[in-house]
């Protein structure tokens, strides 16, 4: 099944011309630990992730990946070490959090895109209200965007008339709208029927290669091996092995990883 | 594909048939009552069941009501009425007739002088004037008498449009007031009438001075100018403590120990402008409010303050702040575990002992608060419902974005909550609506303490049925209204359906 999934990938050929990583930092997490109650979901996770990376992260489920991603933005609260994001040390500061969540943008497995608003509404929302944009040309740069994930003819339907596919591309669109530095994309085609996938995939692809900072998590390894610069393996709430996609496919080191890419991409 | 299949396979159409009539029976009343009246025994058998017992009932009720006498002084008129005309049973809807302007307004006092004016010049110059009917010095009596014959010679209609004009007035800005609010095809700029009605509504209804009900509206202007101005420069807490400084000043005295008689300022002002200026209409105690404007008055006030009250209790309870978690819910609880009957005697008999002595509080004003309260613990759990009922994604989603707390409530969270919540709280609206009746208990006139009063009168003793089916009438009608209301407020609003 994964490996469907990663022919339409593979199909195309990937523009690798601003796929630079630079030397800037863009989010630093070190000794970061997480409890959910008692349960140790996240135990000492160092990971420093520099501007222009493309990180996909997998692993089982319930190894603490969307935890982990989610701790970025504070949509989960850590409870011990450091997160920083854009130089912006993230604390129970509301303004800081606001801050960082204005920075990064985040996709989530299901679209949660607003029912209420239509999708040219759903992306002015945020410039409007947060950055103060003016309405006029947060419609503008909505339409930008919109016409970058190839759906601008939708914009005055709302999420509920669109097909998964085209709700996640809207989602992307939304967050795209706040100019983020860094993208967080949590398990973005796990709810998606399989000729859907293709169009989201091709989506991040593109922002890939114009140089975006993205953490995914997804178990789309043809996208990992085609677009990402490096793949993190995490079980049980730690980063269990990391390498570039090339070595982390052919060679993996670690037994828990070898078990689970013979899983996935063996059928 | 099976072998046999392959062979007809190939087929092509030459001629397209035409668009045919359905067969006889298969269309129209006939085929609509067989498949849903007669469709089988039992359904038949049911069918003229349901139809001799709709029958039996209007047989009884339609002569009663068709068959109503509309002219008579009173019931003892109205039997002898009914037995030259040899009905068996009639309605004597005559009460209705002469009493409807109570029924609506109680005994809301009427603007005399106008009616007399325009309608009743001769008589009133032969009685010697404006001043001398109506003037400071005049005689109660002669007065008295001098209206009462005047209401009897205009006849109802001329004295509801023209005696009632303040309360008409009322209801109809009141409509023009609560329009934007409904129906957001209208222009967004009417809504600044919207904010002002409160204020020209109690300038209408209870008269007095134009300058009370202005200088509040300005004082409430200033002190959340006040708040604007010093939170924009400072912070959002010490523009909140300026803004509740100035409202203090102006309403209430804050430094009441001190006894300086400069504060509050609101008083000063009134009565300087006052004698400057003296514009108002007469004064009207609330004591004369009843009948189904006392009803609307309660209603619609405790509707429109109840919901703000309510959306902030349901939000209160799901706050991770402790402290104001457990003031809202304790709130909520209290309310909702007593009867509104014991908030409403607490409010028309505990409260004087519970206010500083002195403070001359109106019992209308107390009831309003009450129902608002008790409506607003209601509101609250319903939107808690709505709240509930919101994937946690869209809470997520509007985090993600960098919209704070009451960004994302205002603009993703209640929106969607409260459509969840529409018919919970048209529910509630509508229930409290109804309970305004039970005003009657602690002496307000509502129209069932007018229904009281009136078959206690010598003409009316012993007339019931045709009272109460008006006044259920009249409740039904503003019911069935908000209930049409909400089901198209849910219809306009299902934008999350394809």
């Amino acid at each position: 099944m994964a490996e469907a999934h990663t022919n339409p990938v593979e199909s195309r050929k990937i523009d690798r011309s601003q796929m630079t990583v630079s030397d800037e930092i863009a989010i630093e997490i070190t000794n970061m630990n997480k409890w959910y109650g008692t349960f140790h979901v996240l135990r000492d996770i160092n990971l420093t992730v520099n501007r222009g990376e493309r990180i996909v992260i997998c692993g089982p489920s319930g190894s603490g990946k969307s935890t982990l991603i989610r701790c970025i933005n504070a949509l989960e609260e850590h409870q011990k070490g450091q997160i920083t994001v854009d130089g912006t040390l993230l604390s129970s500061d509301l303004k800081n959090i606001d801050r960082i969540r204005s920075e990064v943008g985040m996709v989530f497995q299901h679209f949660n895109l607003f029912p209420h608003l239509t999708i040219l509404e759903n992306c002015t929302l945020a410039p409007i209200w947060v950055r103060k944009v003016p309405k006029r040309e947060a419609e503008e740069t909505a339409m930008y965007f919109l016409e970058k994930v190839k759906i601008p003819e939708q914009a005055n339907k709302y999420p509920g008339q669109l097909s998964g596919g085209q709700q996640q591309r809207v989602a992307i669109a939304r967050s795209l709208c706040m100019r983020p530095r860094i993208m967080l994309f949590d398990e973005p085609t796990s709810a998606l029927d399989p000729e859907m996938i293709k169009e989201v995939l091709d989506t991040m692809i593109a922002l890939a290669e114009e140089g975006m900072t993205m953490l995914c998590v997804t178990h789309e390894m043809g996208f990992a091996r085609q677009v990402a610069n490096r793949v993190i393996f995490m079980d049980q709430g730690q980063i269990v092995e990391q390498n570039e996609p090339e070595p982390f496919f052919t060679n993996p080191q670690n037994d828990r990883t070898k078990l689970f890419l013979s899983q996935i991409l063996g059928h | 594909m099976s072998e046999a299949h392959a062979h007809s396979v190939a087929y092509v159409r030459d001629t397209m048939l035409p668009q045919a009539a359905p067969p006889p029976g298969e269309t129209g009343p006939l085929r609509w009552m067989r498949e849903n009246l007669f469709s089988s025994i039992p359904n038949a058998a049911l069918t003229l069941l349901s139809i001799y017992f709709i029958y039996t009932i209007l047989a009884a009720i339609l002569p009663w009501m068709l068959g109503g006498i509309w002219d008579a002084g009173s019931l003892t008129e109205c039997r002898a009425i009914r037995d030259e005309r040899g009905l068996e049973t009639a309605a004597c809807w005559a009460v209705i007739n002469e009493r409807w302007l109570q029924l609506l307004f109680g005994f809301y006092p009427i603007d005399s002088p106008l009616l007399a004016r325009l309608f009743y010049a001769d008589e009133l110059a032969a009685a010697g004037g404006m001043e001398a009917v109506f003037g400071a010095g005049s005689n109660a009596t002669a007065r008295i008498e001098f209206v009462a014959q005047m209401r009897a010679d205009l006849g109802n209609l001329v004295v509801f449009f023209f005696g009632y004009w303040r309360p008409l007035l009322a209801l109809a800005l009141l409509v023009v007031a609560v329009a934007p609010v409904l129906y957001s095809s209208l222009p967004r700029k009417m809504l600044v009438f919207s904010l002002a009605y409160p204020f020209v509504a109690v300038f209408l209804l209870w008269g007095g001075t134009i300058w009370g009900p202005m200088l509040v509206a300005l004082g409430i202007l200033l002190s959340l100018g006040v708040l604007r101005v010093v939170a924009g420069e400072t912070n959002a807490l010490l523009g909140m403590l300026a803004g509740i400084l100035v409202a203090l000043m102006i309403f209430l005295n804050p430094l009441a120990f001190t006894d300086l008689g400069l504060f509050p300022l609101l008083p000063h002002v009134k009565a300087m402008l006052d004698s400057a200026l003296p514009l108002g209409l007469p004064a009207i105690d609330s004591a004369d409010f009843g009948g189904f404007m006392l009803a609307i008055i309660i209603g619609t006030s405790g509707i429109v303050l109840s919901l703000p009250l309510g959306i902030l209790l349901a939000l209160g309870r799901q706050s991770s702040m402790p402290l104001i978690k457990w003031v809202c819910v304790s709130f909520i609880e209290v309310i909702r575990g007593v009867p509104l009957i014991v908030w409403l005697f607490t409010a028309s008999l505990l409260l004087n002992y519970f206010l500083p002595p002195g403070t001359d509080f109106d019992l209308l004003l107390r009831v309003i608060i009450m129902v608002t309260l008790f409506a607003s613990a209601y509101i609250a759990e319903v939107v808690r419902g709505g709240l509930a009922a919101l994937p946690k994604g869209q809470y997520e989603a509007a985090d993600s974005l960098g919209l704070d707390y009451w960004k994302s409530m205002r603009l993703i969270v209640l929106p969607q909550a409260l459509k969840i919540s529409i018919p919970g709280i048209v529910n509630t609206f509508i229930g409290l609506f109804k309970d305004t009746t039970l005003v009657v208990f602690i002496g307000l006139r509502d129209p069932l303490g007018l229904v009281n009063a009136i078959r206690a009168t010598g003409e009316w003793n012993g007339i019931y049925w045709e009272l109460y089916v008006f006044v259920g009438l009249m409740f039904f009608i503003f019911c069935f209204f908000m209930s049409r209301y909400s089901m198209y407020l849910e219809r306009k609003l299902a934008t999350d359906r394809r």
